[in-house]
């Protein structure tokens, strides 16, 4: 399979200024900080991490909606952050987001077949107005809206179907990937799953790659082919979903896995749960060494202090560390915590 | 008003009184749109030192039923009956002054966006002391030492120098920290807690609802925890109430509701879930539809429009919760025959379609109402009836309707079949009215 994104070495730096009118830098926001990935034609590839760990930083480079501060970001063979103008905007054609807060992602002065043939208006396709209403239609239909509801304003919809309208208007442009960031956390526990199955149906029939981000290891585990865990603007362990589920290696995915209660009281009460202390550092001044060893498990309990020195002066690097896969630990170590 | 007999909440298993017992909650607000049946008529009861976990979508009451305990919901729109006795107290009934005497000390609550929750002008610190100097009498400076301590009880490091730094200074799970450091600052003998965890990422999840366990052994309160997440409730609620539409349609102990759920609609919450300890591929299955507007209620059972096993009766009958069979303490108010419905719950479990299981449904005898009212909807009566089932309703219904069943359900039934058919005229029953 082929790889339709490519990404090397991106980073973002947000800069923090002082002073009112000659602003001076004193230091950056280190939302993304080196992070290597690739999607596969067809494949979805999931991104978990804590609030504040650049997930959401970096689909936002992936579609240029910001500039990377370095790095470079393949799309389909044409280099993302090189687009201007006219190529730019092909290259939004072929790359469409569905953000997370379907409340505030639609205009709720527009009606919702102005919001989904927006992107028609803009790239200048089905000129005709039949033509253009009848694709919204098709659109609507095709991810379980009522095509009757055309007129109809966003505040006449629930959760869930505003969430279709966001989808609706990103699939418009036929696009090849899709960037879904936390496209199911705003919505109920019994809504959510009519999503996620609208997404994977969509996936099929249209062939689509997708970028899912989400916080919710559960709805990443039923929707992805790969999974990426970041932490503060680091990959650090990337793996098939069923590799990083069976056998975790990074202890920091060991202690997200071990953070997700089950539903099932007998299996809850009976685990052994992980649970890490404190808060993520900042990402403007993150610690020496591997990132992680501030709340690591095995950093504070299980190492001895020369293999401490490691971590506290070394930064690990993504690589294979006889998991199987690639994950960003020096005492890496596979083992099940589900 | 309920039927007591069937939905009285469990009493304590010897040791007296529970510390908190619902009984026949109702909630409803006057809007311009008509009357909102926020609340329909719950009863529970908690003992203290346990946890009991109400859970449910948006819009089904759940907050409504806990912000009442604590007043929160008085207001000239608003109608609440039932009672709510805590510590020999009736809540609903209790003066505004003495309520606010225990509103904080003996009963606190947790909201879920602590952002908005914390007063931004104010330090942590002085936010903690008020809520201290608000229910005894303590000097500043010692309450100032207490906020520290709280602030350390709760985990969050340096509490001397966060004392005095203000909410937007904290992260997200420190605030909601601090929101558990205030809601303990009087020791109270019950803590509500509104989706404490909603807001928070599954590792902060994870550190919150441990301190909660801690603390409640330590001091051994009560806990109401208000979640979608089954899985926040699996871990640590006893006892969970299942709500929809304003009603608890399911109770029983965290065991009986994930391991053996007799309501549809807790099987489609329980299915509707990815789950890391199923098979992956396993397809969700959502609950078709919306939850229905409170204030144009479905009629007969409220789940009927998204329910995949409804049958025609159920348009009509409206179930009471009835205990289920073998146990004393797991109710549900659900029409379909227990044998039905645990032969759907085996079906579901083992990955049967959902076409199969509908047909198990309907293949089955048409339910036995003995232990239910049937009141009869004139306006659907005959539009939606298939010829066989006509007899069925027509022999029963107008028998039930003339006592054949026991007098408290009948009442009941009678009055709420009289309100639903004229909802947003308001005005039903006695007490002082919305005006």
């Amino acid at each position: 399979m082929t790889n339709i994104i490519e990404v090397r070495d991106l980073v973002k730096y947000f800069p923090i200024k002082r002073g009112v009118i000659f602003q001076r830098q004193v230091g950056a926001v280190k939302a993304v900080d080196g992070v290597s990935f690739d999607v596969k034609q067809g494949e979805t590839l999931g991104i978990v991490g804590e609030t504040g760990c650049g997930k959401s930083t970096t689909a936002r480079l992936l579609c240029r909606l910001m500039d990377p501060t370095s790095g470079s970001i393949m799309f389909d063979g044409r280099e993302v952050g090189a687009q201007k103008g006219d190529a730019l905007k092909a290259l939004h054609r072929d790359m469409q987001m569905v953000f997370q807060d379907p409340y505030s992602s639609l205009n709720p002065r527009k009606s919702v077949g102005s919001i989904i043939s927006d992107p028609f208006v803009i790239h200048g396709l089905y000129t005709g107005q039949g033509e253009r209403k009848r694709r919204v239609q098709d659109l609507m239909d095709r991810v379980g809206l009522n095509p009757e509801h055309y007129n109809r304003y966003p505040h006449e919809f629930s959760g869930g179907q505003r969430q279709r309208i966001g989808i609706a208007r990103a699939l418009a442009l036929q696009p090849k990937v899709l960037v879904l960031d936390e496209p199911v956390s705003a919505l109920d526990v019994s809504i959510q799953a009519g999503v996620i199955n609208l997404l994977e149906d969509l996936k099929n029939d249209f062939g689509l790659s997708y970028l899912f981000i989400a916080h919710d290891l559960s709805v990443v585990r039923h929707i992805s082919d790969r999974i990426a865990v970041m932490y503060l603007g680091r990959i650090i362990e990337i793996a098939d979903r069923d590799e990083l589920f069976d056998r975790p290696a990074h202890p920091y995915t060991q202690a997200l896995l071990s953070a997700i209660p089950l539903p099932d009281p007998r299996r809850e009460r009976a685990r052994q749960r992980i649970i890490i202390s404190g808060d993520v550092p900042s990402p403007a001044n993150p610690p020496s060494g591997c990132r992680f060893r501030t709340r690591c498990q095995k950093f504070a309990n299980v190492l001895t202090d020369s293999e401490r020195e490691l971590c506290l002066t070394v930064d690990p690097a993504l690589e294979d560390r006889g998991a199987g896969h690639l994950n960003a630990c020096h005492y890496a170590e596979a083992t099940s915590v589900l | 008003m309920t039927t007591e007999t069937e939905t009285a909440p469990r009493t304590t298993n010897g040791s007296g009184q529970p510390l908190l017992s619902v009984e026949d909650l109702r909630v409803a607000f006057h809007t311009d749109d008509g009357v909102v049946h926020a609340v329909d008529g719950i009863s529970y009861s908690l003992e203290a030192g346990k946890t009991l976990g109400i859970v449910g979508e948006s819009g089904s009451g759940k907050t409504v039923s806990s912000l009442t305990m604590l007043g929160l919901t008085r207001s000239k729109r608003s109608k609440i009956q039932g009672r709510i006795m805590f510590q020999g107290e009736d809540m609903v009934a209790l003066e505004d002054n003495r309520l606010r005497r225990v509103r904080g000390n003996d009963v606190s609550m947790i909201f879920q966006d602590p952002l908005s929750a914390l007063h931004p002008f104010y330090k942590v610190g002085t936010q903690l002391i008020e809520a201290m100097q608000a229910h005894r009498s303590i000097s500043k400076s010692a309450a100032r030492n207490r906020a520290a301590e709280l602030l350390e009880l709760v985990g969050i490091p340096d509490p001397k120098r966060r004392v005095d730094q203000y909410p937007h200074e904290f992260s997200g799970g420190m605030r909601q920290r601090a929101m558990i450091a205030m809601a303990l600052a009087n020791e109270p003998k019950l803590l509500i807690a509104d989706e404490p965890t909603t807001a928070l990422d599954v590792t902060v999840q994870a550190q919150i609802l441990s301190l909660l366990q801690d603390l409640q052994q330590r001091l051994g309160t009560a806990i109401i925890i208000i979640t979608h997440d089954l899985g926040v409730v699996a871990e640590i609620a006893d006892d969970i109430c299942v709500m929809y539409a304003g009603r608890i349609v399911e109770r029983g102990s965290a065991e009986e509701i994930f391991h053996s759920p007799q309501h549809p609609y807790t099987w489609g919450l329980l299915s509707s879930i990815p789950r890391l300890d199923n098979p992956r591929d396993e397809e969700l299955v959502p609950i078709s539809g919306r939850p229905p507007s409170l204030i144009n209620r479905p009629s007969g059972c409220h789940f009927h429009p998204r329910c995949p096993y409804v049958r025609d009766a159920h348009k009509r009958v409206d179930p009471q919760l009835s205990p289920v069979d073998g146990s004393t303490e797991h109710v549900v108010a659900c029409l379909l025959e227990s044998s039905v419905r645990s032969r759907i719950w085996d079906g579901i479990q083992s990955g049967r379609d959902a076409e199969s299981l509908q047909r198990m449904a309907a293949a089955s005898a048409e339910p036995d109402y003995s232990n239910v009212a049937i009141p009869v909807d004139q306006e659907s009566e005959g539009s939606a009836l298939s010829p066989g089932e006509e007899g069925v309703v027509e022999s029963e219904a107008p028998g039930e309707r003339h006592g054949a069943a026991p007098p408290q359900t009948l009442d009941e039934v009678n009055r709420r079949f009289q309100e639903e058919r004229n909802p947003p005229s308001g005005g039903d029953g006695p007490g002082p009215g919305g005006g």
